[in-house]
This record gives C-alpha cells, structure tokens and sequence, in this order.
C-alpha cells in the first residue's frame, strides 16, 4: 500500500504552511519526517491520516483520494498515534489496547478470538504483556508510550503513523521506541511514518526521511542522501557538518 | 456474565421487596394463587395486580432506563456529576408539561407523561446542537457547559409558568416529585419500548463511544465519527431519559449515583457497564419506592424523595472514596 500526496496544501489564517506537496511513502519501509518547527509537519502527518482536511490538493492511497474511502475501512488498514491522546482514567493497560479493535468490530458483535489474539500480539510486540492488567497512570513514561503503540498495533494496520512518538521520552526510551517500531516494520512489513525532531536517531532508524523546511519540501530519499549540510542550510538555516555514525555509520549531524 | 451475578441478585431482592412491601401485607401464598386463579372479588388480588405489578414494572422501565442515561451522560460528558437533570432533560421535560397544562388545562396522568415527552427530547437535541453537534467538535466541557446553561433557562421558564397558573402549580408540584404511584396509569409499554430502543442504540454505539474518550484525533483514526457517535448517545439519552421522566417523573440522583457503583462490578467494557446499570438502576428504584411506602404508613413517601434521601450519603461516600472523580 503506497500512501502518497499530490499538490498538498494548507494554510492557517492567511499563513499558508504547506504549498504544492509532492511526497510518497515507500511501502514496508520506516520513513521519519524531520523539519523546523512550525513547517507544517504534523500538518502534513494529520492530513495522510485524513483528520484534517487540505486546503488544496489530495493524499492517495494506493493511487485512490482517501477522501472517498470508507472510514471504517481505511482504519483497518492506516492506523495514527496523534501527539497527545486522552487516557481513560484509571484504565488498565490491557483494556486501553482492546480499544485497538474498534474498527473490526460491528454494531453489536461480540469479543472475538481474532480480537483477543490481536492484542495478546501488540502486548507481546511492545513488551508489555506482564503489564497488562496494570492501570496505565501505574507505568513510566516510556511504558505508556509503549502501551499507546500496542493499542494502533492492535488496530493490525498496514500503514502506522506517529505524531512525534519520542518527543516526551529519555534517550534510552526513545532507542527502545524507535528500534521496536523498526523491529515491527522488519518482521512484518508494517510501513512507520514518524515525525521526529532528532535527526541522528532518525537516521539511524530510518529508511527513509522526508526533510521540509519553510518553504517546504527541502529533500527526500535515503538518510545519506537528505542529510547533507546543504540542505540542513536550506531546512534549519543551520550550519553544519555531517560525518557518519562512529556506530551504524549512519549520517550524523553536529552543528557547526 | 459472572459481572452481572451480584446486580442480578440485587435486583432480585429489589423485585421482591417491590412486592412484598406496602400498606396491606399479603402472604406470599397470595401471589402464587393471584397469577394461577385471579379473583376480583379477593382484594388482596386486586391491590398486587392493579398496583404492584404496575409499580414492580414501572420501577423497572424508569430504573433501567435512568440507569443507562446517567452511564452514556457521564461517559460522553466525562463528567462523573452529569445526570439526565444536569443536562436540561428533565427541566425540559417540566417545561412542556407546564405549556401543555396551561392550555389543556388538568391533565390526567397519561396526557402528563406525553406532555413531558416533546420537552425531554427538545431539550437533548438542543443542547447537542448548542454544545457543537454534527461538526464533532462537541467536547465534553462544551456539552455540559451547554447543558447547564439550557437547564437555568428552562427552569426559569418553569418557573415563570408556575408562577402565573395556580393549577399548573399543583400539577407541577405533584409530578416534579418523581413517583412509580401513577405507573398504572401511565402508557408503560411504550415507555418500555422507549427505553429498550435507547439501551440498545447505547449498547451498539458503545464500543465508539469508548473510541472517543481516547481523545479526537485518536478516535477519527479508529475510524469513527464524532458527530455521530455524540448524536447516537444523545439518542440513547433522549429515548431513555424520555421513558423515565414517562413513567415516574424526574427522578433525583438516580442517574447520579448509579453509573460509578456500576463501573465497580462492570470493570472498564461500556457495554457491561450499561447493562449493569441498567440493573442496577432499576434495583435502587424499586428498594427507593419499597422503602417509600414502609418508612410512615399507611401513608409513602414518594420514590423521587425517597431516592435523593438515599442516593446523596451514598454520592458523598462514592466521591470520597474515589480518588479524583468518579472514574476510579
């Protein structure tokens, strides 16, 4: 499933954020999309995942405008993990990720089997199974976040997009974060879509970056293509120098 | 089902208390021979068949209802003091009433429970539409922000009309005390067909409603719709408020009180906390009305008094023990 924009664009009051976005999300691969702040990167994340409406312009999926699918439909296959999700209070672990399910579920259908292992799979896949009967204020913050992901794991999309997933997270959680949406994307193909701010974790992590800056798109491809002082220049109006990763060899970005 | 055991069995005693309870005390050999052979000329047939078993019914219908009323309001609203009077419902209900009453005059019990219909129902779709309707952006702070406001309106409208009629006033003073006396007299298969029709629309909206406590943009990504989840639970709330403002009249606290001893026995499932309270509810109706008719015989002390005396120390005691809220 191959999510892409055509002449995406948006604007806040007389602003406009995003003009004339071309962008494709390859498929089964993990993609991070990094730029200041303020250039219209959960704008654009938001619009892919159909909760807001361009100003002008479409997002496809699969060549077809996700306007006109069905939205039960398009939750079963595009999940999103918006920035700032509401928790239930007092909600355990567990029920929180059965909230995955929702958009296989009928009007008055029961808890299926197929639900229960859905979700006995997301737990699995963040870790959290022996949590699960926990109430979610209980846990760290890094657990929570992990929890949060179990629950669109539990969704079974085919295309998972996060809203800055490590923003309020440590260095270690955000590793352990990162490296468990790329372990899923590796082991089941899922296609990730992050808005990140850290571009040397996002290089690490990803196969894919997306850089937009003021006026828009800078670079798009593979880390050590986009990465490149020139276009940090154009992006960040940031100097700086880039060698690779003493450890992945992966671009890193030092400031000038 | 082991969830529904104890509010099963509570209602249980609740039905039989219903029964037993009352001015003329009836041998309970008495009920077995009034189902198997009815004798008209047996008063003690006449008092279980004319007015206990109505009552017994009635309490059921108002209870249930009320009880998946107040689970659907403070869900939606995420306000654990939100009740079907909060919202304006029940205000809107009197107000109707009264307007009816004003230019039919005395009307009898059956014409008070249509009366009060229009207005309860009125009253859910305007503070929907005040609170941001179909747009979705109805947030719980707006609902019941809109709620309140409706409801201070209403009731000065209410009290406007009560002022100017000295009949309405007597009509008004007797039903605003909410009461199962008059079920008998009341249409109670069509409220009971209300209210079943509210439940269900809750049931099969709850898994969406669920949905949308995870936050907007969570919700629209699981693939529901705001608009309409909050319109279908302003069904289930209009149908089911509607049907027990029909048969009992505004009952206090009930509502109130119901959905967070619910959510103790149900656990964190909307559609078992539905049903529990709907047990639930109608069990604490029906004690409320038993108690009512033993606490000063041979006269009784109308169930919506009855309820408020009890439900408010249990309220208290329930807030208390919670941590923040109602929600724990």
């Amino acid at each position: 499933m191959i999510l892409s924009t055509r002449a995406l664009s948006f604007g806040y009051g007389t602003r406009s954020v995003l003009r004339d976005l071309d962008v494709v999300i390859p498929e089964r691969r993990v993609t991070a999309i990094l730029g200041p702040n303020g250039c219209g990167k959960s704008t654009l994340l938001k619009a892919m995942a159909r909760l807001i409406r361009p100003a002008s312009g479409q997002v496809l999926l699969d060549g077809a405008d996700i306007r006109n699918q069905d939205t039960r439909a398009l939750a079963r296959r595009l999940a999103i993990l918006p920035q700032a999700p509401v928790a239930p209070e007092g909600i355990l672990v567990g029920d929180l990720v059965r909230r995955g399910r929702i958009p296989w579920r009928g009007l008055l259908s029961p808890w299926r089997a197929e639900d229960a292992r859905a979700c006995a799979a997301a737990l699995q896949a963040v870790g959290l199974t022996h949590l699960a009967h926990r109430p979610l204020d209980e846990l760290s913050g890094g657990q929570r976040q992990r929890a949060w992901i179990a629950l669109v794991l539990a969704q079974e999309p085919r295309l998972l997009l996060l809203d800055e997933p490590t923003t309020f997270l440590d260095l270690v959680h955000q590793v352990e974060v990162l490296s468990l949406l790329r372990r899923r994307n590796r082991e089941s193909g899922l296609t990730v879509v992050s808005v990140l701010h850290d571009m040397n974790l996002a290089a690490r992590f990803s196969d894919h970056l997306i850089l937009l800056g003021p006026q828009g798109l800078v670079a798009a491809g593979a880390p050590d293509l986009v990465l490149t002082p020139e276009s940090l220049h154009a992006a960040f109006g940031l100097r700086a120098v880039v060698q690779p990763d003493p450890v992945a060899g992966t671009p890193m970005v030092i400031p000038a | 089902m082991t969830r529904l055991l104890p509010a099963l069995l509570v209602l249980f005693l609740a039905v039989a208390a219903s029964l037993v309870a009352g001015a003329r005390a009836l041998p309970l050999v008495e009920y077995a021979r009034a189902f198997a052979a009815y004798d008209l000329a047996n008063p003690a047939h006449i008092t279980l068949m004319q007015i206990r078993i109505p009552r017994l019914l009635g309490g059921l219908v108002a209870g249930a209802a009320l009880g998946i009323a107040g689970t659907v309001m403070q869900t939606i609203t995420r306000n654990p003091l939100a009740d079907p009077g909060i919202l304006g419902i029940n205000a809107g209900a009197a107000f109707t009433l009264l307007l009816g009453g004003l230019l039919l005059g005395q009307p009898d019990a059956a014409t008070v429970t249509l009366l009060a219909l229009p207005g309860a129902a009125l009253a859910s779709a305007l503070v929907f539409m005040l609170g941001g309707g179909m747009r979705g952006d109805a947030g719980p702070v707006r609902l019941t922000l809109a709620g309140a406001a409706l409801n201070a309106m209403l009731l000065s409208l209410v009290s406007a009309i009560v002022l100017l009629r000295q009949e309405s006033l007597d009509v008004f003073r007797f039903w605003v005390a909410g009461s199962l006396a008059e079920a008998g007299a009341r249409p109670i298969l069509f409220m009971a067909l209300l209210a079943a029709g509210g439940g269900l629309v809750a049931l099969a909206a709850a898994p969406r409603i669920e949905a949308l406590l995870l936050g907007e943009a969570l919700s629209r990504g699981l693939g529901t719709r705001p608009g309409w989840v909050q319109a279908a639970a302003l069904v289930a709330v209009t149908l089911t408020t509607s049907a027990a403002v029909g048969v009992a009249g505004p009952i206090a606290f009930l509502g109130l009180i119901v959905p967070p001893i619910a959510r103790r026995f149900a656990g964190s499932s909307l559609r078992m906390q539905l049903l529990v309270s709907a047990l639930l509810g109608a069990a604490l109706l029906l004690m409320a009305d038993a108690l009512g008719r033993v606490v000063i015989p041979p006269s009784e002390v109308r169930a919506g008094i009855m309820t408020a005396l009890i439900g408010a120390p249990v309220f208290i005691w329930l807030a208390r023990r919670v941590r923040s809220g109602a929600f724990g």
